[in-house]
Formats: C-alpha cells, structure tokens, sequence
C-alpha cells in the first residue's frame, strides 16, 4: 500500500516536473523572435539617456526620452531666460496653470505676472487693475520688476501671454547668436504704426538685457510714457526710441518662428486676400498655408488652449519616428562655434559645427542705428 | 489514535518525498532533452495554446548589442507595404493620407469601394467592408513583391511607419503576426481595425489560404449574425493558429490607438492634470484615428519637423526619409 502510493507520487511529480520546465522553456524561447536578437530584458523604469550626463542641477527636467540633450544644456547655461507670463487672476487655473505645467519649466526664470499677488500659484501682484486697457501698464510693470528683482539671473527677458506656447530650446538657438549687451529685441515683426516694426504680443517677444535697461531708463526719464494700452505697438515705438533694434528671428531658410496664431491656422488655413494679416507681417510670406509656413525650429504659437498646451508639448518634447532624420540642419548658433568651442561634445552630439550664421545675421552686427530705413523687401 | 496519525503522517512524509523526488527528476529530464535536441517547440499544431497576448517593441539594449553591419541589415530588412481603404466620401482623408503619412511606406496602395475621379487607388467595386478588405489583402498578397510586413487602415487612420518598424524590427516574418489594438468578444481576441492591423507575410499567406474555406471564412458573413469585419478577420486567422497580439512600447503602453491625439490628450487632463502628457500617449505611438485632415496635417508637422533644437537621438538604425516626401 505505502509502495503504491509513493510510486503515484513519484510519477505526479515527475509529470509536473516536466509540464512545468516545458512551459517555462516555450516562454523564453519563443520561436517568432529572431534568434540572433534575444528579447532581452524588458527596461520598464527610467529612460536611458545617451551621451553625457548633465552637470548642472535643473530644477525643471522635462526631456524627450532617450535624448542626448548635451547641446541643449550648453544653451541653457550660456543663454539665460527669464520667462514672465501676462496673466489675472480670473486665467490662473484656466490658463495659466497649463502654462506652468508645460513649457515655462524650460525657462531659466519664471515669472506670473497679475494684478494681484497669489502665493500660492505664485503670481507677482504688480498692482494694476485687470483688463484689456490695463495691458501697457502691466508690460511696463512686468519689466520694471524683471530687471529689479531678477537682472541677475538672466540675459534675455520674454513676455508671452498665457495663451502662448514657446518653444525655449528654439529660442536659444537664435538668441545664441547675439550677445545681451546688444540693443536688440525678437519675436514676430510687424510692419505698421513704426519705422523698424514692432513684434506681436500675443505671439510672444524677447528683449536683451542691454534692451531692458534701456526701457527702463526710458521711464525714468520720461523719454517713453504709457502712450496706449496697445502694448505690442507701445513698446515697439518705445523701443525705436531708445535705439533698440528690432531683429530678424526667420530661420536660414527665411521662415518664421513665431507666429501669431495656432499650427493648424499656420499650416492649413485659407487666408483671403483682404485678411489683415498679409499687410501686417513685416516680411514676405514664405508660404502662407502649408508646411514651409513654419520652421522646423519654431519658437512660438498664440491663441493656444489648454489642451494644445498638452499636445505641443507631447510634439515637441515625446512623439516622434524612430530613426528618422529631420531634413533641417540649422547651423551651430555663435555661442557654441566660437572660441571657447564646447570640444568633444559636439563631435558625440553628432554635430558638425556648420557654416556661420548668414550674411544677413553678421551685417545686422555692425548695423546702422535703427532710425536708418531698412529697405523693405 | 496517535499512532494511526503518526502512521498516516509518516505515509504522507514519504509519499511527499516521493513527489519532490519525481518533480525534481521530471524538471531534469525536460531540461536535459531540450538542450540535447535543440527543442522549440512548434505552434502550428496548436491553436488552443498562446501565451504571448503582448509584442513589445525592441529595448534600446536589444539593439545597441548588434554589430554595425547586422544593424545596417535591419533598416534595409523590414519594409513595410500599406494597404488604405478608401472611400469616395472621404476625399480629404485620402488627399491628405497621400500628401503625410502614407509616403513613408516602402509602398502605398489606396483600395477604393467605387471608383472616382479624384481618388487614384485599385477598384474593388465593393460596398461591404469585409469584402473590400479580402480583396484588398489578396491584392496585397499577389503584389507584395520582396515586401514582408503589411499594414492596413483606412485612410482616417494616421499612422507613423518608422515606430511601425520599430516594433516589427526584431520579429520575424515567417511567423505569422497579427498586431494592433486588441479587444476582446466573448473568446474571440481580434484586433481593432479602426487603429490599424499589422499582418506578416506568413499571417497573410495564411488567411489568402483560408478565404478559399467558404465554410469557415464566409465572402459575405453570415446571413444570420453578421460580424463586424475586424471580428470576421480575427476569426478567419484563428483558423490558421494565427492570434491578436497587443503592440506596446517597453513600458506597456499601448501603441495603437483608436481615438485621435486630442481627445486622448483632453481625457488624460480629465483624469489627472499633474501628469498630462506622461500618462497620455507613448513617445513610439504608431496609429491613432479619428483625427480631421487640419489635425493630421498638424501631427505631421508635429512629428517630422517641430523639434527642440539640440536633443539628439542616437538611434541604433536609420530610416532615411522617402524620396519625394517634402511634407516632412
């Protein structure tokens, strides 16, 4: 009795043993898989980054996955940005916090500025009123308190709305070929109320240190006033003024980077004839409604919701096709090609220092002073 | 009494000895069989048994192994042929499938219910979706030239071909794959059309194979209770021991997706507005649908030229853009 049932146990476990490995071996081994490349063991937790990693502490550490980001925390250290938001206190939680929650984290300095001071958010308080005539008075406010409390800290001050998305990484490239002790503001030229242009609000512009102090100083010598509550047009004249230049932010392929309305009007809308737009745009429209409308290092888009906040960021900083190679080589920005080269790195970045920036960026350095008409193309 | 529960304990302690022992044994015995013939075991024979419900996509480590040349071997390997339904009323679809993401296929057919003027594709004459798609995949299969892997969609589909290959880049396909969005109907596992199917040459030559079965892979469906086309193709390959598989990124998210960007972007928002765009889409996606022809014009856009200057990724293979794509 005791033999029989210790042979039916034996054989049980025999059967099991064998059942057991069998199933074990078909789920490593599946046959689908080629041979000669194991499935290999599954990475489920923190991406790779390629190349080196970054000294510098970033508060902000949003990536793209798997990116070799060397060259872009090069800029970050050599061209710093403080960002302000023009926001109120009715936008924080419509707008404003999906601004906070995306782009402005590349930013090397941020700012919220309202009416009202909020903590919590945080926002500056600049002690304004809040409403559409109120906007020169926060512009001015904003820069005042920019350059008082954070002058230090960054080389070029942004304004952007709080239904502006801006791409930073873009806009460094293009700042990184001026210095801010040039008298120098970008964003998106238009042609009207000035002689240089001035650059749309909504689409966001960026003024250089030298360019602050000067508007600033400008107040306190009444040299500029608060004129109107047209903010963009008021400081493009204040900007004149004071010999501020207004600079050229179109790719070498003369496209524009920041644009005054979402990707989808940029790329597929139909524009008529007797849109104000097309009078407005201080430089010739590369393609009006199509792919060439935008660069590929776009810097800028406005009227930009909440969720296209989200799905610009997911553009830019997630999707993408594996192994593809974007068709636009920008050439390496001043900053990065000039003397004190960044080395090694750039050769492991797979980035051949490219031709210098182009005619038109070199002669803008020694340009006359902005009161000298430029000839319109 | 103590000792008839001694003596069974004894009897169990020997017959659980006996257990182990012959667990052990059975263990060693499989083992030692499967290295000395090389052992692997076969699927086509059954059908009832799969485990593998998930394909993930190839870790970076897989592919940084590879030497130079086998990596070369790779890119130029997998080629993808791209079979897009169409329809005379989804003009704009088809333009602007033509004009973004369909150039990026080794080769694109456009299969047409009706014949019209603006739409330059293989005329099926065939209104029912079910025999579009059997015709269109036979056509395929007849004219798959050196092609091996096949993806079919409608033209409201938007589909990015290079994380296509990537998640294909490591399979073989000899084997039969069906890949894609799965759902479940009761037993049935089937693959969702509206984000797209993923077929093997050998998956395709199986169900061109069975569409000859009029038994079990009816032309028109059964009269009675009609399958939608997804569930009629799920279970005309289950016929051949051909099973949906769920394709992932290496972290388990989902790379096809049935609704488009924005809606998925909104949900996410909905659901957890800390970590919008973490937990929204993978990075890798390969399909999502329901997007307007403006909003696949924006993703294209999105994907082959708005990037942040100065992230460089050093993917292991190139997949060199299409001659002719200027839309990218």
């Amino acid at each position: 009795m005791k033999g029989l049932s210790s042979r039916y146990a034996f054989c049980m476990g025999f059967v099991l043993g064998t059942c057991t490995l069998y199933v074990l071996l078909q789920q490593l081994f599946d046959p689908r898989i080629s041979p000669q490349l194991p499935r290999g063991v599954e990475n489920p937790d923190t991406p790779v980054v390629v190349g080196r990693e970054n000294p510098s502490t970033r508060p902000h550490g949003h990536r793209a996955k798997e990116a070799d980001r060397y060259i872009a925390d090069e800029l970050y250290k050599k061209v710093r940005i403080l960002c302000w938001v023009m926001t109120g206190p009715n936008n924080l939680q419509k707008k404003a916090r999906h601004v906070k929650a995306t782009w402005t984290r590349h930013c090397n300095v941020v700012v919220f500025m309202s009416s009202v001071t909020d903590p919590d958010f945080p926002t500056i308080g600049l002690g304004t009123k809040e409403g559409r005539d109120q906007l020169y008075w926060k512009t001015i406010k904003a820069f005042h308190y920019a350059l008082e409390k954070h002058g230090d800290e960054a080389d070029w001050f942004l304004k952007a709305d709080d239904d502006t998305y801006v791409v930073l990484d873009n806009l460094r490239w293009i700042l990184a070929n001026y210095t801010p002790e040039e008298p120098i503001y970008f964003g998106k030229r238009f042609k009207p109320y000035t002689k240089q242009g001035y650059m749309s609000g909504g689409a966001g512009y960026v003024l250089s240190k030298e360019a602050l102090k000067r508007f600033v100083e400008a107040f306190r010598t009444k040299t500029c006033t608060h004129t109107t509550p047209v903010e963009d047009m008021a400081l493009g004249q204040c900007m004149e003024k004071v010999g501020v230049r207004a600079g050229d932010s179109r790719d070498t392929l003369l496209r524009e980077t920041f644009h005054p309305f979402v990707p989808e009007t940029h790329l597929t809308g139909k524009f008529s004839k007797s849109f104000w737009y097309w009078a407005y745009c201080y430089y010739p429209i590369v393609e009006a409604s199509g792919p060439q409308c935008c660069s590929d290092l776009a810097v800028s888009f406005h009227y930009v919701n909440a969720n296209l906040m989200y799905l610009l960021e997911y553009y830019t900083y997630h999707l993408r096709a594996f192994g593809y190679k974007y068709r636009y080589e920008p050439p390496l920005p001043k900053a990065l090609s000039g003397p004190e080269k960044v080395g090694e790195g750039l050769e492991e970045a797979g980035v051949e220092p490219g031709p210098k920036a182009m005619g038109r960026m070199s002669a803008e350095q020694g340009a006359e002073p902005p009161n000298v008409p430029e000839t319109r193309r | 009494m103590y000792e008839s529960c001694c003596h069974t304990g004894l009897n169990m302690l020997a017959e659980g000895s006996s257990f182990f022992k012959g667990l052990l044994l059975g263990s060693i015995f499989c083992l030692v069989v499967s290295l000395l013939g090389n052992f692997t075991p076969s699927w086509q024979s059954s059908p009832g048994i799969h485990l593998h419900h998930h394909i993930k996509a190839p870790s970076k480590e897989d592919l940084q192994g590879l030497p130079e040349t086998q990596k070369l071997e790779l890119s130029l390997r997998v080629r993808v042929y791209c079979a897009i339904m169409v329809q005379p009323k989804d003009l704009a679809y088809y333009l602007t499938a033509k004009d973004t993401w369909s150039k990026h296929c080794d080769r694109a057919e456009f299969y047409t219910s009706e014949s019209s003027k603006a739409i330059e594709a293989v005329n099926l004459q065939e209104q029912d979706e079910w025999a579009r798609i059997r015709k269109a995949l036979t056509h395929a299969y007849n004219n798959a030239g050196d092609l091996r892997w096949f993806f079919v969609a409608r033209a409201t589909t938007f589909a990015i071909i290079e994380n296509l290959k990537y998640l294909v880049l490591d399979k073989d396909p000899r084997q039969p794959f069906y890949i894609g969005r799965t759902a479940k109907s009761g037993e049935l596992e089937y693959v969702e059309f509206t984000s797209g199917i993923i077929l093997s040459y050998e998956a395709l030559r199986r169900l061109t194979e069975v569409f000859d079965d009029t038994e079990k892979c009816p032309e028109r469906g059964r009269a009675l209770w009609k399958l939608s086309e997804e569930k009629q193709l799920a279970e005309c390959l289950k016929y051949r021991g051909v099973f949906a598989e769920n394709g992932e990124d290496t972290q388990g998210k989902g790379l096809f997706n049935s609704k488009s960007v924005n809606s998925l972007i909104a949900d996410s928002l909905d659901q957890d507005p800390a970590d919008v765009v973490e937990n929204c889409c993978s990075d890798m996606a390969i399909t999502f649908s329901g997007m307007t022809p403006n909003q696949m014009q924006v993703m294209m856009f999105g994907i082959y030229r708005l990037h942040p200057y100065g992230h460089t990724f050093h993917d292991s293979l190139v997949f060199l853009p299409p001659v002719g794509s200027e839309n990218d």
